[in-house]
């Protein structure tokens, strides 16, 4: 029973649009609402990748950006999880892709200029398909907190970025796991564009030893909760509504 | 008291930031030899069957500047209106795309085909359109929005005829400029300000 539409977003469990302590918001936030609809085919189908994607190191971050198998400096880390909808229903083969900067505190990037070196082994960016229970895992380093250009003295807390599609356009997400346990969460403008603690909470993996493997890494556990279907029975609805 | 009613929610949005082109499209931001390629670079291959067309448009933050760092994802339909994996479906259309706005001018380029009549739910047809998420720096919670293009009827789309105020309504109309070509531009904020979408 996969072909109800998308349930609505719930708005006030995502961050709000418009947050002045954290500036770029400021301007690049819409003013007039939001127009809402049911969903339609549009955004109920969406796009599907295959293993044929995906290389053996894409979530191994740890590797693949290394020319002689040198591995990346930084704790190691284990980053694993499951994707669910909002019926509790795994979401399998779905595509993943993290990125991060290097346990520094800098990404590989030509807009980066943080006085932290770049990693010669270590590129950023990662990827993999969940599997038939939703479950996914990559092995990474921790990335280092950095300053940023925002109030006078404002830094970002460790976090990866993280992408997943789904299987409908319409449940396309872009969100950012933070770590167990860092005093910088409290101080992030961005962590605290949301404004359900409890929603904030699910953001923050927590330690997770039963995932660690002894004299190798650590692991964090990140579940990700994408937008549910409404099952379509008993919908009786009159033409074009 | 009552039951509890065990809602799962949606896990919440971060902002993609300034550096998502490393997560999304990492040989475009000169991040190379991890993929063989990125991911997303064409919604079509050699031999799409329809009208070839290209979408060019700027992102215009609220002061009117163009964002230079700003994603963008779009899906569609083929020209006959069939998403990928339907019955019938164009095998040369894979519907997807991930492009960037340039680093210096800001402008995006999207090449696709002309997609086709779209069922709306519970009958009728929505015109064709492409519909377009777009990430960046300082956008919370990525922003869906639509493609339509002013040579085609959007008389009878039923997303277009919500929008009660005309000139908003445009906002989500490419411009035909030249055989093929088409102009869309993105208002995130202030006078003309393109209709985003929660669907």
């Amino acid at each position: 029973m996969d072909d109800g539409p998308l349930m609505p977003r719930r708005r006030d469990k995502h961050p709000v649009p418009y947050d002045p302590d954290y500036k770029t918001s400021v301007s690049r936030s819409p003013r007039w609402p939001l127009l809402s609809m049911e969903s339609t085919p549009s955004e109920e189908t969406g796009p599907r990748f295959g293993h044929s994607l995906l290389g053996p190191l894409d979530n191994n971050l740890v590797l693949n950006y290394s020319a002689d198998g040198s591995p990346a400096i930084g704790e190691r880390i284990l980053m694993h999880g499951r994707v669910l909808d909002e019926m509790g229903r795994p979401v399998p083969d779905t595509l993943i892709e993290i990125w991060q900067a290097n346990a520094g505190g800098r990404y590989r990037h030509v807009k980066d200029g943080y006085l932290a070196p770049l990693d010669p082994n270590f590129g950023g960016c990662g990827r993999t398909l969940t599997d038939a229970q939703g479950r996914y895992q990559f092995l990474t380093i921790r990335p280092g907190a950095y300053p940023w250009p925002n109030r006078a003295n404002d830094w970002r807390p460790m976090h990866i970025h993280v992408s997943v599609f789904g299987h409908a356009f319409g449940q396309r997400l872009i969100t950012q796991m933070y770590f167990e346990g860092d005093p910088l969460i409290d101080r992030c403008p961005i962590a605290a564009t949301v404004k359900d603690r409890g929603q904030l909470d699910r953001l923050v993996a927590p330690l997770d030893m039963s995932h660690a493997r002894p004299l190798d890494f650590l692991a964090y556990k990140f579940d990700i909760v994408l937008r549910g279907r409404r099952q379509t029975m008993f919908e009786n609805k009159p033409e074009g509504m | 008291m009552v039951q509890p009613l065990d809602e799962l929610f949606e896990t919440p949005s971060q902002t993609a930031g300034p550096y998502v082109h490393i997560g999304c499209i990492p040989s475009f931001a000169g991040v190379q030899g991890i993929y063989p390629q990125d991911l997303g670079t064409s919604p079509i291959s050699e031999g799409a069957k329809g009208t070839h067309i290209t979408v060019t448009g700027s992102i215009y933050d609220g002061t009117g500047w163009a964002l230079r760092d700003a994603m963008f994802e779009s899906w569609q339909s083929d020209a006959q209106g069939r998403f990928p994996g339907q019955d019938g479906a164009d095998p040369k259309v894979n519907g997807f795309c991930r492009f960037a706005a340039d680093g210096d001018s800001g402008e995006f380029t999207l090449r696709t085909v002309k997609p086709g009549l779209v069922p709306a739910r519970g009958g009728g047809m929505q015109a064709p359109h492409i519909s377009l998420w777009i990430v960046a720096r300082g956008i919370n919670v990525g922003l869906q929005t639509r493609i339509y293009f002013d040579d085609e009827d959007n008389a009878a789309d039923p997303l277009l005829a919500r929008i009660e105020q005309r000139p908003r309504r445009d906002t989500l109309i490419a411009k035909r400029d030249g055989e093929g070509q088409y102009r869309f531009d993105i208002r995130l904020q202030g006078d003309g300000e393109t209709v985003f979408l929660d669907l």
